[in-house]
């Protein structure tokens, strides 16, 4: 059997637009996902994102109990952030209600998301750089956001779906050695922050994939109503803690961290220094923690204590009708952003006066993140959708709803 | 309060009769904006350089079936990136009609959250590029968030759809046939 002698011209290989289907489960995309790409050799022309295969009627679900009950399903959305989602939610009603929470409640649910924030920013960035081949970096990432976790469960006795926030108040107090162990962790983080940086700020191979790939403007991040890391790595200053304050961060001294380029990055950089501005929040916050109640104190929102459940007829009624009727929030319409991981995260919600909402909706900052997504990879090459989508850091529960 | 209400004055000026109603709740903003050539009056919030409403959070819908007429309502939350005030623009939209400008064209990241609300609302956007179901598949029935659509509604299983038509059959098939080609020219 003779070789056929044909000599393959690799310099004028023709070109033919190739379709090819990135996904719905794709390894180097942590979410469910998929990306219709048009490629012409190894550049993308053009990227159809489609999300929706977690949609689980997250609102529809909410139209059906009570407000209270919602409370866990936000721990479903984002849920590398869920106590930032559960502030969100809780605040929301509560400004729909019109109350207002004790100071030492409002320091705390600071703490948690500040926490919550640092858990996320490492997920992203751990996952982005293993996704790159930098796994020792990844593991350093990881091992410091167990460390988070391990407060977090210690506060609320979970990991990852936490409930602890309440319309008006907190599920319990802070544990009695809180401090002392997140001042523990944050000095181990510090160092394995800094491991990192030595790994990657000046790797080579990690500038050269993450460097001047998946560019956005200034305009049109802005455009694209992105938020959030995404944002201010093109430039824009805008922080929901700092442009509207809402809890107590108004009194803490934090910057936030901008870029310049609006490349992957940039949005590296500003989530690493994020998680530093972060944990100086959570220790100012506990240096200057209140001491005081974390429940609002108001019988028609608030549960009344066991004792009195279980001892008295009226404590026994005004439990039942709250577990069973819910909180009468009264009828209106509200809007309540919060800066979450990975941009703002808004509840609007629609109340007419019953006792369950008449709607719920989210602004899911990854959700509309991804609605930029093919502005961002256009042009590049396929391997960059990696660190590309790394960088947005999609949770699908939150994207999908 | 006077600074927030005088701002809802300018808006009135600006917009003249667009505006339907203003009012304030917990500190939020609301205009009630006319749905007719909404796309300019929605120009006029984002160009204007003493609203400067240049930044849109968010779209959605809400469904006041057999409570309100017109039935629907589309909530917008704009930001001004300037000095973060807020400004929420309810558009009713009757059952009959049920299209609306779409925003498109200001805002280019109204695409995605747009197609959700004619996803679980059922609402048209006209002029938008590429109104398509976003979370649910081609096959659903309905829409889901709207008041009349029940909760524990079981809709059939998709059967496979045919691959007759997509790339990955096209592809393959050329791929078939040059393979063919080739094999034949060497037979002779």
């Amino acid at each position: 059997m003779s070789v056929p002698e044909t000599k393959i011209d690799t310099k004028n290989l023709p070109a033919e637009i190739m379709e090819l289907q990135m996904g719905p489960s794709h390894p180097a995309t942590h979410g469910t996902i998929k990306f219709n790409l048009r490629l012409e050799g190894e550049k993308v022309l053009d990227c159809d994102v489609e999300v929706g295969y977690l949609h689980r009627g997250f609102a529809k679900s909410c139209e059906q109990v009570t407000w209270t009950q919602v409370i866990p399903y936000t721990d479903r959305l984002n849920y590398a952030s869920p106590l930032i989602n559960n502030v969100g939610y809780a605040m929301a009603v509560e400004k729909l209600i019109g109350a207002e929470t004790p100071p030492r409640c409002q320091y705390i649910r600071v703490i948690v998301s500040e926490l919550s924030r640092i858990f996320d920013h490492l997920t992203c960035c751990g996952m982005a750089s293993s996704e790159l081949g930098a796994i020792t970096a990844g593991f350093y990432m990881i091992e410091a956001r167990e460390m988070i976790m391990r407060i977090i469960e210690n506060l609320t006795g979970a990991r990852l779906t936490v409930t602890y926030v309440r319309i008006g108040g907190l599920k319990h107090d802070l544990p009695q050695d809180f401090a002392d162990s997140v001042n523990r962790t944050f000095k181990i983080i510090r160092k394995l922050l800094d491991d990192c940086d030595r790994l990657l700020s000046r790797n080579r191979i990690f500038i050269d994939r993450m460097s001047n790939i998946g560019v956005i403007s200034k305009e049109k991040a802005i455009s694209y109503s992105l938020t959030g890391p995404i944002l201010r790595a093109s430039g824009v200053n805008y922080d929901v803690r700092k442009t509207n304050p809402y809890l107590v961060y108004d009194q803490f001294d934090f910057d936030v961290p901008l870029g310049t380029k609006g490349d992957n990055y940039d949005r590296f950089v500003c989530r690493i220094q994020e998680i530093e501005q972060s944990m100086k929040i959570v220790e100012q916050a506990l240096k200057s923690l209140p001491v005081g109640p974390v429940w609002i104190e108001d019988p028609r929102f608030v549960l009344p204590d066991k004792e009195k459940v279980y001892n008295s007829i009226e404590g026994l009624m005004h439990h039942f009708k709250i577990i069973m009727e819910g909180i009468h929030v009264p009828p209106g319409e509200t809007y309540f952003a919060v800066e979450g991981g990975n941009g703002e995260l808004g509840f609007y919600l629609v109340s007419d006066g019953a006792g369950r909402p008449y709607r719920v909706r989210v602004r899911p900052p990854c959700f509309i993140a991804m609605g930029a997504f093919h502005e961002m990879i256009e042009g590049y090459l396929l391997a960059d959708i990696v660190p590309t989508f790394g960088m947005i850091n999609m949770i699908g529960g939150e994207c999908d709803r | 309060m006077s600074e927030t209400s005088s701002h809802l004055q300018d808006i009135q000026d600006k917009l003249g009769h667009k505006v339907l109603e203003t009012s304030q709740f917990r500190g939020d903003d609301v205009i009630i904006l006319d749905p007719l050539e909404l796309r300019e009056t929605f120009r006029i919030l984002k160009e204007d350089s003493a609203l400067h409403f240049d930044f849109l959070s968010d779209i959605t819908a809400v469904d006041y079936w057999k409570k309100k007429e017109p039935r629907f309502e589309i909530v917008y939350q704009l930001l001004s990136l300037q000095d973060g005030k807020r400004l929420r623009v309810r558009v009713p939209v009757s059952e009959e009609s049920a299209a609306v400008d779409s925003l498109t064209p200001l805002w280019r990241g109204a695409d995605f959250m747009e197609r959700e609300v004619w996803d679980l609302f059922g609402i048209k956007f006209t002029d938008h590029p590429d109104l398509r179901r976003i979370l649910l598949y081609d096959e659903f029935k309905g829409h889901p968030l709207r008041k009349d659509y029940p909760v524990n509604l079981w809709q059939p299983r998709v059967p496979e759809r045919p691959v007759d038509g997509t790339f990955v059959d096209e592809r393959s098939r050329n791929k078939l046939l040059r393979l063919k080609k080739t094999l034949a020219s060497k037979d002779r």
